[in-house]
């Protein structure tokens, strides 16, 4: 792609010295690595704990009837696992982590726009993060409305919901601050000769994402302080007792969470794209056809909030109007899908994690997507709705989505952010335990879901018990393939092999540069002459 | 980077000018809520806060004097607002 060759003389900036020593040297630094590296770590902690919720519900659910919680403990852990997994892992994960760490680099840039904002965006990540997370042990118990936060019910509960709403509030800043740094990165900050038809698609993919998160995120905030202000002032927003519209509610938080699943998934579409080329050895398919998709995705992933609220109450017109608005959302997914797997075809593919990362990813996504087909249709729709049917779409989308794409981009990115290589064949082996377990987790959900078991209930009559039983054992096997992943990736950052600085053989910019990169990158900014997949 | 920097200076007059605008503007969304126009209230108060807004991009936000290409993206938002707000009340209106 470049035609500047880095020498690799300088230090890395893991062993870079700076104004600070020890832990300050981290979270006081304003490099974008560092701060990519600290959302990296502050996640594998939050993500564990929100993965052993999960497990603990899974248990809970293994047997009809109380097993290992009562039913308010029940609902306080799948309130506390929605709230962690998305505000706090799932929303900012690919942007922050590898989009902190990799977007400047692969742009030919030696920092983000605003270092210092990236920075200040970890610290209110962080504020938020404790703030939502102390809603668990103060007060009046733990909040017990899921992570949705639906009135009227968000403001009757006698939970402590006002720091959990708070926490995502604060959050909200965070997310902001990131996207704007972005987009000012991408429109200032390209190396000579990067045209915006020369960019690599993971950085258009955090361009498009980062648009949504700047327009979307305000609504959110602006709406859980409308939910501060009823509990704490009774306004009459969003309580019918009081003249409000609890459907009011809804509308505005899915105008935020459902382009939220975008931020959520078009950085994984990102990956995807990046890793699928560099181990098929082949240009990518239809380049242009996956930067047009990704903005229309942006685009079109506004005005399909309404499918969440088929059985609110909404009028007919809204109803139809948002079903066919689900259906186009469908089609740029779909070319994006088509132009992976025209890419895979006559490929000479070297089969590597990140690329069984990446086939998992579009085995498990299409299940979730088509999935969505059903739920985006009315008359199925008003069947399934809040059923363990929906459980199971969500996470073949967000957790086989983003989950899958991340775990693809940390064994893709490992080499270059730790400077070693993890072990392959016990990378290979948690990936098969994982997807096993995925799928024997997930599927059964989609069965129960059609045979009306509802979700966000910790009991269940007798016929249901067969599929659950099933659906739990397959969370332990998750589980026990994630354990090994993570401590494989763990393990590796100080005992793996030295890597290579380009150990795939791939073609974009952070390939140019050593393993581990220096604190500056780029000892001089590269001239950009090729295009980003230049195989053939 | 340079080059696309330049400095325009608003005369002070313009600025108070603005300021009673939007004063106005305020007195007049209160007051208006006085008046029951049925579905419109909404519509009424949308177009009052976008006038006050689009004065505080334009004049205080040096937008007018900024180049075209960030008139356009605000536009675009403004647009993507428009159209979101539109498809919330279209529920209210056929409820």
């Amino acid at each position: 792609m470049s035609e500047t060759v880095n020498q690799h003389t300088e230090v890395s900036y893991l062993e870079y010295k700076g104004r600070f020593k020890g832990l300050f040297a981290w979270i006081f630094s304003t490099d974008h690595k560092r701060i990519g590296l600290l959302y990296l770590y502050s996640m594998l902690v939050l993500f564990s704990v929100a993965a052993l919720l999960g497990l603990a519900m899974k248990i809970e659910l293994i047997a009809p009837g109380k097993t290992i919680m009562d039913a308010q403990t029940y609902n306080s852990f799948f309130t506390l696992h929605g709230i962690t997994m998305i505000f706090l892992i799932v929303v900012p994960g690919l942007p922050a982590v590898f989009g902190n760490f990799f977007l400047p680099i692969m742009i030919g840039a030696k920092d983000v726009a605003f270092p210092k904002l990236n920075l200040l965006s970890w610290w209110i990540y962080i504020i938020g993060a404790f703030i939502a997370l102390s809603a668990q042990f103060l007060g009046d118990g733990p909040p017990d409305t899921g992570w949705t936060f639906y009135a009227p019910y968000s403001f009757r509960t006698g939970t402590n919901m006002l720091p959990a709403v708070t926490g995502a509030f604060v959050l909200g800043f965070s997310s902001i601050a990131t996207g704007i740094n972005f987009i000012v990165t991408v429109h200032r900050m390209r190396a000579p000769g990067m045209t915006w038809m020369k960019m690599p698609l993971f950085p258009w993919a955090l361009y498009g994402t980062s648009w949504i998160q700047v327009l979307a995120t305000p609504i959110v905030g602006v709406t859980l302080l409308m939910i501060v202000l009823e509990r704490t002032m009774q306004i009459g927003f969003f309580d019918p007792a009081l003249g409000g519209d609890p459907i009011l509610y809804q509308h505005l938080f899915w105008i935020y969470s459902h382009p939220a699943v975008y931020i959520m998934i078009l950085p994984a579409m990102g990956v995807i794209s990046e890793i699928i080329p560099t181990f098929a050895r082949k240009t990518i398919f239809g380049y242009k056809a996956i930067v047009v998709s990704t903005l229309a995705i942006a685009f079109v992933g506004y005005f399909v909030w309404g499918h969440h609220m088929f059985t609110s109450g909404m009028s007919g017109t809204a109803l139809y109007t948002f079903s066919i608005l689900t259906f186009f959302v469908a089609i740029p997914s779909a070319i994006k899908i088509f132009n992976w797997v025209a890419t895979l075809h006559k490929a000479s593919i070297d089969i590597q994690t990140p690329f069984l990362w990446a086939l998992s990813f579009l085995f498990v996504f299409m299940v979730g997507g088509l999935s969505g087909m059903v739920l985006g249709a009315l008359s199925t729709n008003v069947h399934l709705h809040d059923t363990a049917f929906v459980v199971a779409h969500f996470h073949f989308i967000v957790f086989g989505g983003t989950g899958y794409a991340f775990f693809g981009a940390i064994h893709y990115w490992y080499p270059k952010m730790f400077g070693r290589m993890y072990d392959k064949s016990w990378a290979n082996i948690g990936l098969a335990i994982f997807f096993t377990g995925f799928n024997i987790l997930y599927l059964p959900m989609f069965y129960l879901g059609m045979t009306g078991m509802p979700r966000r209930y910790y009991d269940y009559v007798d016929e249901f018990h067969g599929p659950n039983i099933v659906s739990s054992l397959g969370a332990l096997l998750m589980i026990s393939g994630l354990i090994i992943i993570i401590t494989n990736l763990v393990r590796s950052a100080k005992h793996g092999e030295p890597a290579e600085a380009d150990p795939w053989k791939g073609k974009t910019l952070e390939w140019t540069v050593a393993s581990p990169p220096s604190l500056e990158n780029f000892e001089e900014i590269p001239t950009v002459t090729k295009h980003p997949y230049g195989y053939e | 980077m340079e080059k696309d920097q330049h400095t325009h200076i608003v005369k002070y007059k313009t600025y108070v000018y603005v300021l009673i605008a939007l004063l106005f503007m305020t007195f007049v969304s209160v007051i208006v809520t006085e008046i029951d126009l049925g579905p419109y209230t909404v519509t009424m108060a949308l177009l009052l806060a976008s006038i006050k807004s689009l004065l505080v991009l334009l004049i205080f936000m040096h937008l007018k004097f900024d180049k075209k290409f960030y008139g356009i993206m605000v536009a675009s938002v403004f647009l993507l607002l428009a159209c979101v707000i539109v498809i919330t009340f279209m529920d209210y209106l056929y409820r």
